[in-house]
């Protein structure tokens, strides 16, 4: 039996585009953001950015003055597109840790070139999330009651409710997403200030810089650093969506209160995550020709994670149904049941399209290979996911234990134009983020180069 | 008289010669050594004999730390200063308390790496010499730097600027304070 047929191992494979050097790359990248002059496409995206974010703002305005009885939440329904879109943008967060930290953790080097604007997308989608529940409050200049600290009304928060933790989850997560980038970047905006021809610049880059000068000592605990960070993310990054639906399955709501609910979640927001890294990557590519850097590898195993977490969401809507028969609870099969064929079965079956049929195309390398119709892809994910969170919220607030305190939600337009208004926010930010940062990490790219390796002197 | 520097430096091209360099100057006896790279060289760890590291105990702290503050905090609050009875059920409710326990675990820890990486390296520092070298600039782009500092007890002007001569750097350059 002892055949000597060794495998080959295969030579690994290459990451970046052939012809790369290390100057090559810091002035590709670095170009983007020191170059004078804006590109058209930048342009135009932070012009639809900058308007709905105006947008935004007059809805904000207006929900100010007059109170969130702008929006179209009515009893039964009290928690609808505010909660929907704090679930939607968090999730989408998620990717950027995943990707930073997770497959840092695993070694997946093909990482490198995409983290730094997932990380910033992550950042963003958190301070988008955070605007719900903010605005929910009413009066949302008191959120800081939402602390416990000594104060003269001699009340403190509940820390046994769901709600609660979440507050705790979420500016933890804002937090260490925060201090994770900015640890990253340190190294690229001192290759920002030394690159810079503007002293103004040189001078707002060296302040950021910290004086960083790439020190052997300095990249051995930054190494440690890096790792030490990536392995307090990615349990935080679980525990985030696992808290989320805590807001969700601690009470007793039917269609709500089941114990599959945290991996769901977690599952769900990689994919709707991973659905925007693609989302933004593709467009990101062509206009700045880094098709070198992001390459159609980088595309290839995004899709493929979106798969596979598109299967187990996919599974997670057959395990809902199942539970719910098998369970023998009559409410609960009721919620499932109204979910499907009441007023919301539009809702209910759209989302399945675009969660559980159209992600099956990605088993094709043909279309996993298309950045066009990855684009498209995407976008139906995103669309899904939003869904997803619309289904599982507002339907099974709508049609609970009681039929005759049943009702409809109707977003209002101040709804819909504080979704929109914050996807405006979003994208005012990522791309300021474009213009002024660099959005892939130059370090980590030029570690990738093959000239990066030390040639080891065959031993005597 | 001669104003004293801080030190010499020689310039490399790639990370294999930047490598090597420090490895022969550690052999030579050299030990106020540091070398400057665009991207983290694990063999440069090794070859500058820089693996021991405060870092993770300072993380191990700072995480403990938060733990016990986090469920301090919820045990103070909830039993001590605003206790709720809701139907008897015990005011010291400790899985309730997990969560958050958990998340100021993570925070602090986070906190102490970032802040504990910033001491270790001394960070802010708005002023190093090695910044005057005019082609140190290109420390963060594509060319690796090894500096022997003024301090090392064999220090020699002269002569370790020949010896880094011998190990073929593209130029070598004195550091002025």
């Amino acid at each position: 039996m002892a055949d000597e047929t060794v495998a080959e191992k295969p030579a690994p494979q290459r990451i970046i585009a052939p012809g790369y050097t290390f100057g090559t790359i810091t002035d590709q990248i670095a170009s983007v953001v020191l170059t004078k002059k804006t590109p058209l496409f930048w342009m135009v995206c932070f012009a639809v950015g900058f308007g709905l974010l105006l947008m935004f703002l007059w809805a904000v305005v207006v929900l100010m003055a007059k109170g969130i009885g702008i929006w179209g939440n009515r009893a039964p329904v009290m928690w609808a597109f505010d909660i929907t879109n704090f679930v939607w943008w968090i999730g989408i967060g998620h990717a950027g840790t995943l990707i930073s930290a997770i497959l840092l953790l695993l070694n997946q080097r093909w990482r490198n070139s995409i983290n730094r604007f997932a990380e910033a997308m992550t950042l963003f989608a958190v301070a988008c999330a955070a605007m719900f529940p903010l605005l929910h409050l009413g009066r949302p200049w008191l959120f800081y009651w939402l602390f416990p600290y000594p104060n003269t009304m001699n009340v403190q928060p509940q820390f046994r409710s769901p709600l609660i933790w979440d507050v705790f989850a979420v500016s933890t997560y804002a937090t260490v997403s925060l201090l994770f980038w900015y640890v990253g970047l340190m190294p690229d905006l001192a290759t920002l200030r030394d690159r810079t021809h503007s002293r103004f610049a040189r001078g707002i880059y060296g302040i950021m810089a910290m004086g960083w000068r790439g020190s052997a000592r300095h990249w051995s605990t930054y190494e440690k650093a890096s790792l030490l960070l990536a392995g307090l993310a990615t349990p935080l990054v679980l525990s985030v969506h696992t808290v989320v639906s805590f807001d969700f399955t601690i009470a007793i709501v039917p269609g709500w209160h089941s114990t599959f609910f945290p991996p769901y979640f977690v599952a769900g927001a990689i994919y709707s995550g991973f659905a925007m890294v693609l989302a933004l990557a593709i467009p990101l590519r062509k206009a700045y020709g880094l098709e070198g850097l992001i390459t159609d590898r980088h595309l290839d195993n995004s899709a493929k994670v979106m798969l596979a977490t598109g299967l187990i969401v996919g599974y997670a809507y057959v395990l809902e149904a199942f539970t719910a028969w098998y369970s023998g609870d009559v409410y609960e099969a009721a919620s499932v049941w109204n979910r499907m064929t009441g007023p919301y079965a539009p809702a209910y079956w759209t989302l399945v399209f675009c969660n559980i049929v159209a992600p099956q195309f990605l088993w094709f390398k043909r279309i996993r290979g298309k950045p066009v119709l990855l684009f498209v892809w995407s976008l139906v994910v995103l669309v899904g996911m939003w869904l997803e969170r619309f289904v599982i919220i507002v339907t099974s607030l709508a049609q609970d234990y009681l039929p005759s305190s049943w009702g409809l939600f109707h977003p209002t337009r101040w709804d819909w134009a504080t979704y929109f208004g914050t996807i405006g926010l979003f994208l005012f930010l990522f791309f300021l983020f474009i213009r002024l940062l660099p959005m892939i990490s130059i370090f980590e790219v030029r570690a990738l180069l093959p000239q990066a390796r030390v040639e080891e002197e065959a031993q005597g | 008289m001669t104003r004293p520097i801080y030190g010499v430096m020689a310039e490399f091209e790639s990370p294999t010669a930047l490598v090597n360099a420090a490895r022969a100057a550690r052999e030579k006896g050299y030990r106020k050594l540091d070398a400057y790279s665009p991207f983290p060289i694990e063999e440069l760890t090794d070859a500058l004999h820089l693996h021991h590291n405060r870092l993770p105990l300072i993380v191990l702290i700072g995480g403990i730390t938060g733990a016990i503050c986090g469920y301090l905090l919820q045990y103070y609050v909830t039993v001590w200063d605003f206790p709720l009875n809701i139907a008897g059920r015990p005011l010291h409710s400790w899985p309730a308390y997990i969560v958050i326990t958990f998340e100021m675990t993570i925070l602090f820890a986070a906190l102490s790496a970032v802040l504990g990486l910033l001491g270790l390296c001394g960070l802010p520092m708005p002023y190093h010499p090695v910044f005057n070298v005019p082609r140190f600039a290109l420390a963060t782009r594509n060319r690796f730097f090894l500096c022997v500092e003024s301090t090392d007890p064999l220090f020699d002007r002269r002569r370790t600027c020949e010896f880094l001569e011998t190990l073929e750097p593209r130029e070598v350059s004195e550091v002025a304070h």
